[in-house]
């Protein structure tokens, strides 16, 4: 995985995450890797790995249980809000783009309409 | 872990280091950056025993670095160091013999994953397997503190990331890790902290997510607005 330097790397690993979370890469219930293979996985330092997990449990994306390890969370309707949020976070990013190039809501609702055909 | 308390290295006719004072913590991975004769070489070498300071006291948990330190410091310096007869596997028994906590079978694994052999004779080695050897050979003591310089240096890139992960496979709770490169991209996400070298001094120590939170920048950014030249003149 490419990072953006100048972005928080813990941010950008936990958004693949929740990506992969998702989209059912990793289901609900499922094991995440221990804190020193998430950073060797992603080539991140292990403090970072380390802040990616406290973050997705702050979240309630994930719980760790005593002993045992980190899981992604059971809890559907979690799940389901997460979706919701990073598609937000997608149309949002869209439409900041789109006002740096000077469109109109209409002709951006008219693009949206166009790429569906 | 390791601290130096406002440590000072005259040579001759310069100062190479000017009272840097530092305290590095175990789990952390530290960048040691600045350009060319900023002084940390000079640094690493105190902290490794090999030069002594002028002034100011170098300290591995409170007691100055010796014999005793060298025992839980490993150091990786930017010049070769093998006999030029050596080949690969003599270079570790050789480390063997002096390093108790030397380990033969890591860093025969590490040869491999560098893709050299123990019979390779050190002398026929291109600058980026002698380099790769050294990283083997600093890498295979199981030590508390680890100073690479210029680990990076001359290794094309699909050897960089073996180092990277080797690095960090090394890197835990209790070792602390100091790497010094102008080579800054390599490091932006294996390192936490970054320690900015101007002239000898510690311009500035910076936890590089912090940085990238309440800024935005990159250790890179970071560095060209320390280092640059954009002043303005009034």
């Amino acid at each position: 995985m490419d990072f953006e330097p100048n972005r928080p790397i813990w941010l950008q690993v936990m958004n693949a995450l929740e990506t992969d979370i998702v989209t059912g890469r990793r289901p609900p219930g499922d094991k995440l890797p221990g804190g020193r293979e998430l950073a060797l996985h992603y080539s991140i330092n292990p403090n970072t790995a380390a802040r990616v997990y406290q973050e997705l449990e702050k979240a309630g994306l994930c719980e760790t249980r005593r002993g045992l390890g980190t899981y992604v969370t059971e809890d559907q309707t979690r799940i389901r809000a997460l979706r919701m949020e990073l598609a937000q976070n997608a149309a949002r990013d869209f439409l900041n783009r789109m006002e740096t190039l000077g469109l109109s809501p209409a002709e951006i609702s008219a693009l949206l309409w166009k790429q569906e055909e | 872990m390791l601290e130096s308390r406002n440590i000072v290295k005259k040579f001759l006719n310069k100062t190479a280091v000017d009272g840097i004072s530092v305290k590095l913590s175990p789990g952390r991975v530290y960048a040691m950056l600045g350009p060319n004769g900023s002084g940390k070489t000079t640094w690493m070498k105190m902290a490794a025993g090999l030069i002594k300071p002028t002034s100011g006291e170098m300290l591995y948990e409170g007691t100055p670095v010796g014999i005793e330190s060298r025992k839980h410091i490993t150091y990786m310096s930017t010049e070769p160091y093998f006999y030029t007869w050596m080949t690969a596997g003599d270079a570790g028994r050789y480390y063997a013999d002096f390093f108790e906590d030397f380990h033969m079978d890591s860093y025969l694994s590490l040869l491999e994953r560098m893709e050299l052999r123990p019979e390779m004779k050190t002398r026929s080695l291109s600058s980026g397997m002698m380099a790769k050897m050294k990283i083997a050979v600093t890498l295979a003591r199981d030590a508390r503190v680890y100073l690479l310089d210029e680990p990076f240096n001359g290794i094309d890139l699909l050897a960089r990331d073996e180092i990277r992960q080797t690095i960090l496979e090394r890197a835990g709770e209790d070792k602390t890790m100091m790497l010094s490169s102008h080579l800054v991209e390599e490091m932006e996400a294996i390192a936490d902290t970054a320690l900015f070298i101007k002239d000898g001094r510690l311009a500035e120590e910076a936890d590089l997510e912090a940085l990238r939170t309440e800024r935005g920048l990159s250790m890179a950014d970071r560095y060209r607005e320390i280092y640059g030249h954009t002043e303005v003149r009034a």
